[in-house]
């Protein structure tokens, strides 16, 4: 399984071997080349044709309109409350002017491939928490599953009303060094982020028109609607209107911009654990005029808070009794408790054997080549050549406890043999993988700056949907490979492109081409037609009064 | 809606009134030390008493540097103009979804630009702060009248502009009613609400203590008056309180309170008023810290029964 693996070589500053070519505007001067795959170049002075429309965006630009443009997009952030809280402080969250692209046909495959993964993750939970016949048919190995962190008993029992379980879906992936999009984890517990995306949208037209008047982009607008509507569809059996609760740990919580735009965008109750009651196996709301019944709690509390009966016993983030409500099946959680297990990096290493054993089909998106560390040849040869590769924990998230062997001490490298000796379950160990960059501004220059891409799939039950483009978040700092916001990374508005534009915009939206486009643009389209209104009243001062008066 | 949003919206009214009411009095009062430094002491003095403030505790001499200090620039205390915004902001994040966005951006503006206020006061005079805080105030309120539907929400936070300021204006004239010498006319007072225009214009240039007492108090008309902004208080609880109508009186605590208040206003003349004016004022002050605490424990109860794990 693992590959047969080339010395690594170092990672930690982009090895320039080529510079931007003469005659091209003076922001893209230096722009250097390393081993990574730039998504804007394909090489010295060739923009690859997707990115025309940005470079010439950008072209149109000096350096010091760079700077204001970038520096008006940050405030705007600011002034919105786009942040996210780190220990308790609100910082913005750092949005990039320049845009990353992605063409029809890429992210076709894309696509495909997130909604393939979320179905065979959404199968394998369901079997996790069923008849188990993954194991038993020899896919993967029971204690595998047992010993994981976030496999919970709790979850057993608990039927969603519509058999989903990922109600929402983070996978995260990568370009490698040839371009070619991997998985690198999966979060199907409480995927966050969204709101970036759809924050850095609005951001990017603001900042950057020229641009939007070149390129035909997908919206990102429909999400608030479709995730209201797969929240809709997993609704307790016999309820057709539900209630539904956005559950926040509160306002010091990392995401909660994010937990307010959603409930606003959604026209839903944001709610905390203390506004909720539970009693007789319902689970109701405070409010002003009396209690009020909850049907569909859309959770963004980790399942070890959710509950103080059967998790972390004093945690006031959660509500007692909503774990013996779901059970009853008189509320759904959303997304369900016990999903943590398929967030499993250890258990990542099997999704593509899932994928097959579920779906009877091929992966689209491969993972990236990972040790298994529970088998012993694998930990002997990982443990030899820990400063050639990454190690990560198999629970954490965020970029939290990550080693990347080329980068680390010696003393760092000792410690973690260490803790991967005493605990080889608990860890896995990857090639490093040149994450593909995309030019950044950095300062008044541009530069290349390591991306990954975050996808979201939303599934109703009936069908995976996945947000035209995603999260694209960027190390910051030269050379970091590290893009957790938490960690120094920013974010970029991701275009994914449409068909060429054609005229008129009506006829395209007729043949039903463009489902994807919202409702209103439609409507609106209709209404541009001829239509003649009177013009204001100017009110009685008429302009000889002016004159006389004068006089 | 959710009682703890409602809780939030009440109390936003409250902040953004009270650091436009707070700024308005600490400005009549500056301005009136501008023109007689001797009296700086006892006018602070004053102040703080007025504001409900404890007087700085190492007994030195207390002057518009600690009234600044305390009741403008204080960033914890929520009975300062920067305590109070602050405070506001909070709530309208915790509020984040019931509260439009525009009147977000307002708040959270104001927010981030305090500080930045501050240091250009420290510049070129603490009138330019107070009128920055006024505009700021006037915008917030502004843009949540004309961005927000006129449902519970809107109701909840009309309620505590309302009710803070009726408290603020009990103050303001207090500032009169006490201070022997060192108070400020009543036509400062007037001024201090914006109200001198419009005082001047009803009455036709008759101007004495009494009328403009009769109108800050009294006036049916003018939307600072106490009796205006009691009566606006009166009639958002009763609308918060549809089917609460019976055959005998009314059952809502805060309902009776606000009502009684405002009668007790209405039906006295402002003779009599004069004759024990702070007294007055202290009545209605407490009938709004207890209509208050009346619409808490029908609208915003706390969670009474809580999960006590083993480990906790």
């Amino acid at each position: 399984m693992p590959p047969s693996i080339e010395p690594t070589a170092a990672v930690n500053a982009l090895e320039t071997s080529a510079t931007y070519g003469a005659g091209v505007a003076d922001l893209f001067s230096d722009y250097p080349f390393g081993r990574a795959w730039d998504e804007m170049f394909s090489s010295s002075g060739v923009t690859r044709p997707a990115y025309d429309a940005v470079v010439a965006a950008v072209q149109s630009l000096d350096a010091d309109e760079l700077r204001a443009r970038a520096e008006g997009l940050a405030r705007s952030f600011l002034d919105r409350g786009v942040t996210f809280d780190v220990g308790g402080v609100e910082s913005p969250f750092p949005t990039d002017l320049i845009p990353r692209i992605i063409e029809a046909a890429e992210w076709e495959v894309v696509a495909r491939g997130v909604a393939q993964r979320v179905r065979a993750l959404e199968a394998f939970l369901t079997d996790v928490y069923g008849d188990r016949r993954v194991v038993e048919d020899g896919v993967v190995p029971h204690r595998v599953l047992i010993t994981s962190k976030y496999f919970e008993r709790h979850a057993y029992g608990i039927e969603p009303p519509n058999g989903v379980r990922i109600h929402v879906a983070g996978i995260d992936l990568i370009r490698d060094e040839q371009g070619k999009f991997r998985v690198l984890e999966d979060n199907v517990r409480i995927p966050s982020g969204v709101s970036y995306v759809l924050e850095n949208r609005r951001a990017t037209m603001q900042a950057l028109p020229e641009l939007f008047s070149g390129v035909r982009a997908r919206t990102v607008s429909d999400y608030p609607a479709k995730l209201l509507q797969a929240l809709r569809k997993a609704a307790p059996r016999g309820v057709t209107d539900p209630t539904i609760v956005l559950l926040t740990p509160g306002s010091y919580n990392a995401a909660y911009f994010e937990h307010t735009l959603l409930a606003r965008t959604m026209g839903v109750e944001l709610v905390e654990g203390r506004d909720l009651v539970c009693s007789n196996n319902t689970v109701r709301m405070r409010t002003t005029s009396g209690e009020r019944r909850v049907d569909v709690i859309y959770r963004r509390v980790d399942d070890a808070f959710l509950d103080p009966v059967h998790f972390i016993p004093n945690s006031v983030l959660g509500c007692p009794g909503l774990l013996t409500a779901a059970r009853a099946g008189n509320v759904t959680i959303a997304n369900a408790v016990g999903n943590g297990v398929a967030d499993d990096k250890l258990l990542y290493t099997y999704v593509p054997d899932f994928v097959r054993y579920y779906l009877n089909e091929e992966p689209l998106i491969d993972n990236v080549d990972t040790f298994r560390l529970e088998e012993a040849e694998h930990l002997a040869e990982v443990i030899d050549r820990l400063d050639e590769l990454v190690l990560k924990p198999v629970d954490g998230s965020g970029g939290k406890g990550i080693v990347i062997g080329p980068q680390a001490g010696r003393d760092e490298l000792d410690e973690l043999r260490v803790k991967i000796l005493a605990d080889p379950r608990g860890w896995i160990a990857q090639q490093v993988v040149h994450l593909s960059t995309v030019p950044t501004v950095i300062g008044d220059k541009i530069a290349p700056r390591h991306v990954d891409l975050r996808p979201f799939a939303v599934n109703d039950g009936d069908d995976v949907w996945v947000l035209p483009g995603g999260l694209t978040r960027v190390a910051l700092p030269e050379g970091s490979l590290v893009v957790n916001s938490s960690q120094g990374g920013g974010s970029k508005d991701t275009l994914v492109l449409d068909a060429p534009r054609s005229y008129p915009a009506f006829a395209a939206s007729a043949d039903g081409a463009d489902l994807d486009r919202p409702v209103e643009d439609v409507a609106d389209t209709r209404m541009a037609a001829q239509v003649t209104m009177r013009s204001p009243d100017p009110g009685p001062m008429a302009m000889q009064d002016q004159q006389q008066q004068q006089q | 809606m959710l009682s703890r949003i409602a809780e939030s919206l009440f109390w936003i009214g409250r902040y953004i009134e009270r650091a436009d009411d707070t700024a308005r009095i600490l400005d009549i009062y500056l301005q009136q030390i501008l023109e007689d430094a001797s009296v700086e002491e006892e006018a602070c003095r004053t102040l703080f008493d007025v504001m409900g403030r404890a007087m700085p505790s190492d007994g030195g001499r207390v002057g518009v540097r600690e009234v600044l200090q305390q009741l403008a620039y204080d960033r914890q205390a929520p009975s300062s103009i920067t305590g109070a915004l602050s405070a506001a902001r909070v709530n309208a994040r915790s509020a984040r979804d019931s509260v439009s966005s525009e009147m977000w951006e307002a708040l959270n503006l104001t927010f981030l630009d305090l500080s930045e206020q501050r240091r250009r006061a420290e510049r070129v005079g603490a009138h330019r702060f107070f009128q920055w805080v006024r505009e700021r105030t006037s915008l917030a309120n502004g843009v949540a009248d004309s961005t927000m539907s006129r449902d519970e929400s809107w109701l909840f936070l009309d309620l505590g502009r309302s009710i803070e300021r009726v408290d603020m204006t009990a103050r303001l004239i207090t500032t009169r009613a006490a201070g022997a010498t060192s108070g400020p006319a009543w036509t400062t007072l007037l001024r201090a609400c914006g109200a001198n225009e419009a005082y001047l214009r009803t009455y036709r240039g008759r101007v004495s203590d009494r009328t403009a007492a009769e109108f800050l108090l009294l006036d049916r008309l003018f939307p600072r008056s106490m009796f205006f902004a009691l009566s606006r208080a009166e009639d958002r609880v009763g609308m918060l309180d549809r089917g609460g109508e019976g055959r005998v009186g009314t059952e809502d605590a805060a309902r009776r309170l606000l009502g009684r208040a405002r009668t007790g206003l209405e039906f006295r003349g402002v003779d009599e008023m004069l004759s024990d004016l702070p007294g007055y004022l202290e009545s209605i002050q407490s009938a709004c810290a207890d209509a208050t605490s009346a619409i808490g424990t029908r609208y915003f109860p706390h969670a009474v029964i809580q999960w006590v794990g083993k480990g906790a």
